[in-house]
């Protein structure tokens, strides 16, 4: 370019828009975004059109009428009378607690697993590879269909625990039933509640409240004890034994507001044909989270086993020559490294395992997809605002998660040259 | 100072180890006794171990395969053994496993439809061939262009022509982006080539086809696609998926790895959008909302619907494989091809492309296996993959009762074909990595 | 060889005690079948400075990963400082604190920065204060050229400096012996000589060394013996002026002539 001739005052052809490289981009992306608009466009065109053939305008009016349709799993205060949008919430509050109980179990399962399968006992390694191997090659859906059925097939009725020498009994003394309808679990009761908080959408009951204050002030008092012992450690070198102080600040001050609540536990009891009382985990509850829970396992076992294996030999070596213990080596030189290997998978799979809840629709769970995408949909006939509804709820739910593996990536990024 | 002087005269020889570190006694010393803990965790083991084994074994072999239903496998179980235990009744297995594998529709053996299938699988391996096996002739490519219509017209039948007739507007549309890549940037002419195809597919379809129809008579049974069912469906709806996503990956693959702005944002929110719902969602669209996104003189029924959206979902997934393919690519490629002169499009279809696709096979291979163990899915929309079947044939009269025999029959052929794919999915990645060095 | 021409080694401290740091009585070591280590019989002595060649699969780097027990010897006796190597594993841990070991890859803890690699061992083995273990830290960090990187992450140092990080984060334990198992060899001609420099420097202050390198000029100035293995046996060993101008037997002239000869 010369030096007094700005580029602009060239003459502006035509064919520059396609044979300049500064035109030629722009061209490209405003043709894409053209047939863009014009393909979403006619796809909008033909809903509207349709919907209006059909006279039903888009519109969400129908999560405020009643829902007329009973829940048998809840968390939350739900009747026949509730709404339409607070049954979407209880199936949601469904989709979590599977969700979450199917999460924690696979990554306590998955750790045990992974560590045994490094583990140079050759029969446990072999068995934990076949576990693997057998549970990822087969659909989740067919894993929750064996567990959901065998469930209700091996365990027993209500009806024979009943008479003066029943076929079945409670297990656990006397606290825990099993039965094909579901488990009963003794619930916490307080002879001195202290009676809840509405917060408008549901209750909080305080009991609860005080006990996760109890902890998360044990918690907060570990840190701060963990913090002293290092503290102590860089200046002396000894590590003071914090172990037990901190086993007794979690546990002392949450059982000591137990016993002033007057904690105690309802069994679940038999009546009628059915039990009443205590926590009652619903059949498909048990089918569901099983069959997610041992097909995530496997995952997060692979996942632990790359994780741990991806450190190299030379890490554990070098640490050994410098006189470290192998527990020691583990914390400190391993997992540190591993984890970032680790918590990417996990935290995918935990994505994965919350996205294959929605298969509770096969066996009957309430969650979000057997409410609002099921009975919902079909008594309402609302089918373009269920639908969408409940893409847009998964969607903000994975995306949640991203941002935070996002955030846990960026974090831990390994600093190279 | 030269005490240290030494110099061996005669080499030693190589010598046994000692006897306990090696053979069956060094063996099971290392690997399962080596430590009090770790005889402890072997015993249990061998003990959980065999209590199962004694109580799935004899149910599994001692089942029965010659019955007419379930109360008639029980009287036998009831005369055969006198131990007042249920075994396995595997008669349901041998009564309906022809439905289970080739569905309703090529179920039947007397109607003896069933060779379609097992020729179309088998056309999918010959297809499969060169782009395993790279060292195979070139020409054998051809055959995979010919599956791609062959394998339909086996499924749903029809007259062939209506097959070919496609095809010969596919290598036309070809021909045509050819010669108007001459005149013009690569992305108008591929914009011109779809018009051209679509505007084809509309107005030249039946004229080219009956024209064939003249010259290859040959005509199949025509099968509806709401009878496709079993395997045939599941293996189906997997196949299709992952052959129609690929061209469609590859373009949002490239997207979201360009530099320009609107495409990139396009493309990542179309992945992200599609990996962030369930599967189920996206199949409930296929059969309750596509209709509406659509004129109303379009009808697709159900099982091209959710083709269509598992289509878009595998998309999804392997754009982003694709796109880790790409971006292991060395940046050194790039810069070869561009030094050399050649456009855009030239240099991801002759350089970039066949590296990074090569290099996502395996990753493509597990994609398979998802989306085939995915296609369980469509039971909960009420189409007959093996799962519904399984359902259909547990409230049928005769069956009603059985659980794990057929779980177990359907789950052993998953298994088979998943764990198959999975080990030659790992041989593949091991051989590109070792390739690579 | 030629890189530490300029360099004037200072032999006045290296002087051979009549202690015995390390001794291999008969030991053998078998991989499975294969007879690795066979009849090995080797007396170390407190501030000897041994460097052991031979072709690769001679089985050197197994010999002295065997002195801190990386791997575990099938027959024979090592004693190292007094402690017999057994399974009894605080003597395993005492040895292991006696003896720094420098590998041929570096085995730097890459998710921890230089300063926290050094003190790491130090403080959770030896139980040293913090404050202490910093201070000998850049001490030693110092004395291999490096302070100023102290608070960055191996990743972002050269091959070189990241060699001469694990010289110093074993020297931070306070070792009496030094193992280096081919230090030099994963690393750029131009960053080799940083590196036997250290090495030389470590063996000016006395330090009892056992080397398995191919700088044969590093052997020359520093070593005070020369000990050539092959197929998993000790078959010469000499002074290094005896051992490089007059080799006895047939296997070191034919191994000698293959890595000087050009």
């Amino acid at each position: 370019m010369s030096k007094n001739g700005a580029p602009w005052q060239e003459n502006f052809k035509f064919s520059m828009l396609l044979y300049d490289a500064r035109y030629r981009g722009l061209t490209i992306q405003i043709s894409v975004l053209i047939a863009f608009l014009l393909a979403f466009f006619w796809l909008a065109n033909n809903v509207v059109q349709n919907l209006a053939d059909l006279g039903k305008p888009i519109e969400f009016g129908f999560l405020g009428d009643v829902a007329g349709y009973d829940i048998n799993q809840i968390l939350i205060d739900y009747t026949a009378q509730s709404s339409h949008g607070r049954a979407t919430l209880v199936g949601l509050l469904n989709t979590l607690l599977v969700a979450f109980s199917g999460c924690v179990a696979a990554t306590i399962l998955g750790v045990i697993g992974g560590v045994l399968r490094l583990s140079n006992n050759w029969l446990v390694s072999r068995l934990v590879a076949g576990y693997v191997e057998i549970f990822r090659n087969i659909p989740v859906l067919l894993w929750i269909f064996v567990c959901m059925f065998t469930f209700t097939a091996l365990a027993p009725s209500p009806r024979e625990f009943r008479g003066a020498d029943p076929e079945a009994s409670m297990l656990f003394m006397d606290s825990v039933a099993l039965t094909n309808r579901g488990i009963y679990i003794p619930e916490p009761l307080f002879s001195r509640p202290l009676g809840n908080i509405d917060l408008g959408i549901f209750f909080v009951s305080i009991e609860l409240l005080l006990i996760l204050a109890c902890l998360i002030g044990g918690w907060l008092f570990v840190r701060k004890n963990n913090a002293r012992a290092l503290q102590i450690q860089n200046d002396t070198g000894e590590r003071p034994a914090t172990f037990l102080v901190n086993l007794a600040a979690m546990a002392l001050p949450t059982i000591i507001i137990l016993i002033a609540l007057g904690f105690h536990i309802g069994k679940p009891e038999l009546k009628g044909f059915n039990f009443k009382g205590g926590i009652n985990m619903s059949a498909p509850f048990i089918g569901l989270w099983l069959g997610l829970t041992l097909y995530t396992t496997t995952y997060i076992i692979e996942a632990v086993r790359s994780g741990i294996q991806a450190v190299s030999k030379g890490q554990t070596e070098a640490a050994l020559a410098l006189g470290m213990r192998p527990g020691r080596i583990m914390s400190l030189v391993v997992l540190p490294q591993a984890m970032r290997i680790i918590i990417p998978q996990l935290i995918s799979q935990y994505l994965n395992l919350t996205k294959n809840s929605s298969l509770a629709v096969a066996i009957g769970y309430m969650d979000l997809v057997s409410t609002l995408g099921g009975i919902t949909l079909n008594q309402t006939g609302r089918e373009m605002e269920a639908i969408l509804l409940l893409m847009a709820i998964y969607l903000s739910i994975s995306l949640t998660i991203s941002v935070v593996m996002n955030w846990y990536n960026n974090r831990m990024k390994l600093v190279e040259r | 100072m030269s005490n240290y002087e030494f110099v061996r005269t005669d080499m030693l020889p190589q010598q046994e180890p000692p006897s306990d570190t090696v053979g069956v006694i060094g063996w099971l010393r290392a690997n399962l006794f080596s430590s009090f803990y770790n005889t402890a965790l072997s015993i249990t083991v061998l003990f959980l171990l065999g209590s199962v084994l004694m109580n799935a074994v004899p149910w599994v072999f001692l089942g029965i395969w010659n019955a007419d239903s379930l109360s008639h496998c029980r009287e036998i179980f009831a005369s055969q053994y006198s131990d007042g235990r249920e075994y396995a009744c595997w008669a349901v297995v041998r009564d309906r496993w022809d439905q289970i594998i080739f569905g309703y529709s090529f179920g039947n053996l007397e109607e003896g439809l069933f060779w379609r299938p097992v020729f179309a699988l088998l056309f999918v391996f010959v297809a499969i061939t060169p782009i395993l096996f790279p060292s195979t002739p070139r020409t054998l490519y051809l055959a995979t262009f010919a599956t791609l219509f062959i394998y339909p017209w086996l499924i749903w039948g029809g007259s062939l022509s209506s097959y070919l007739s496609i095809a010969v507007l596919i290598v036309a549309a070809g021909y045509v982006y050819q010669i108007l890549s001459k005149y013009m940037i690569s992305l108008f002419s591929i914009g011109l080539m779809l018009v051209f195809l679509i505007l084809g597919l509309w107005l030249l379809n039946a004229p080219i086809s009956a024209l064939i129809h003249l010259i290859l008579p040959f005509e199949l049974q025509s099968i509806p696609s709401r009878e496709i069912s079993g395997f045939v469906l599941s293996i189906t709806i997997g196949i299709v998926a992952i052959v129609a996503s690929l061209p469609l990956a590859i373009l949002l693959a490239l997207g979201r790895q360009s530099d320009l702005f609107i495409v990139k944002k396009l493309s990542t929110l179309f992945i992200e959008l599609i990996r962030g719902v369930p599967l189920i969602t996206l199949i409930f669209v296929a059969t309750v909302l596509l209709k509406y996104f659509l004129p109303k003189s379009v009808n697709l029924d159900p099982v091209l619907s959710v083709m269509i959206l598992v289509t878009l979902f595998t998309a999804a997934y392997i754009a982003e494989v694709i796109r880790g393919g790409l971006a292991a690519l060395p940046s050194g490629q790039k810069e070869a091809a561009d030094s050399l002169g050649l456009n855009y499009w030239q240099a991801q279809r002759l350089i970039i492309l066949p590296q990074a696709l090569k290099i996502s096979i395996p990753g493509i291979v597990s994609n398979f296996i998802s989306v085939l163990k995915d296609t369980t899915l469509v039971s909960i929309v009420a189409l007959n993959d093996p799962l519904g079947i399984a359902t259909a044939v547990r409230s049928h009269t005769d069956w009603n009762g059985i659980v794990w025999e057929l779980y177990a029959f359907i789950a052993l052929i998953f298994w088979l074909m998943c764990f198959s794919m999975s080990r030659y999915s790992m041989y593949l990645e091991r051989k590109l990595r070792t390739d690579h060095h | 060889m030629s890189q530490n021409q300029e360099r004037k080694v200072d032999r006045s401290k290296m002087q051979v005690g009549d202690e015995v740091a390390i001794q291999l009585t008969n030991m053998n070591k078998w991989y499975g079948e294969f007879h690795v280590l066979r009849d090995i019989n080797l007396t170390v002595n407190k501030g000897e400075r041994i460097v052991i060649a031979g072709p690769s699969g001679s089985g050197k780097s197994t010999m002295i990963r065997c002195i801190n027990r990386l791997e575990e010897h099938q027959k024979g006796q090592i004693v190292v400082d007094g402690i017999e190597l057994t399974n009894d594993l605080k003597n395993i841990d005492k040895v292991r604190s006696e003896v720094g070991m420098c590998f041929q890859h570096f085995n730097l803890f890459p998710h921890l920065t230089i300063l926290e690699n050094c003190i790491l061992a130090p403080t959770w083995v030896r139980k040293t204060p913090r404050k202490e273990a910093i201070d000998t830290a850049m001490h030693f960090l110092e004395k291999v050229k490096i302070p100023d990187q102290a608070h960055k992450y191996p990743g972002q140092l050269s091959g070189g400096q990241q060699q001469r990080v694990a010289i110093a984060r074993s020297l931070c334990m306070k070792p009496r012996i030094m193992l280096f198992d081919e230090p030099t060899s994963a690393l750029d001609p131009e960053m080799i000589k940083e590196v036997l420099d250290t090495m030389i420097e470590l063996a000016e202050e006395g330090m009892t060394m056992i080397c398995v390198t191919h700088e044969m000029g590093f052997a020359r100035q520093v070593a005070n013996r020369v000990i050539f293995m092959a197929d998993g046996q000790i078959v010469e060993q000499n002074e290094p002026e005896e051992f490089f101008n007059n080799p006895k037997s047939e296997r070191t002239q034919q191994f000698l002539s293959q890595i000087l000869g050009h």
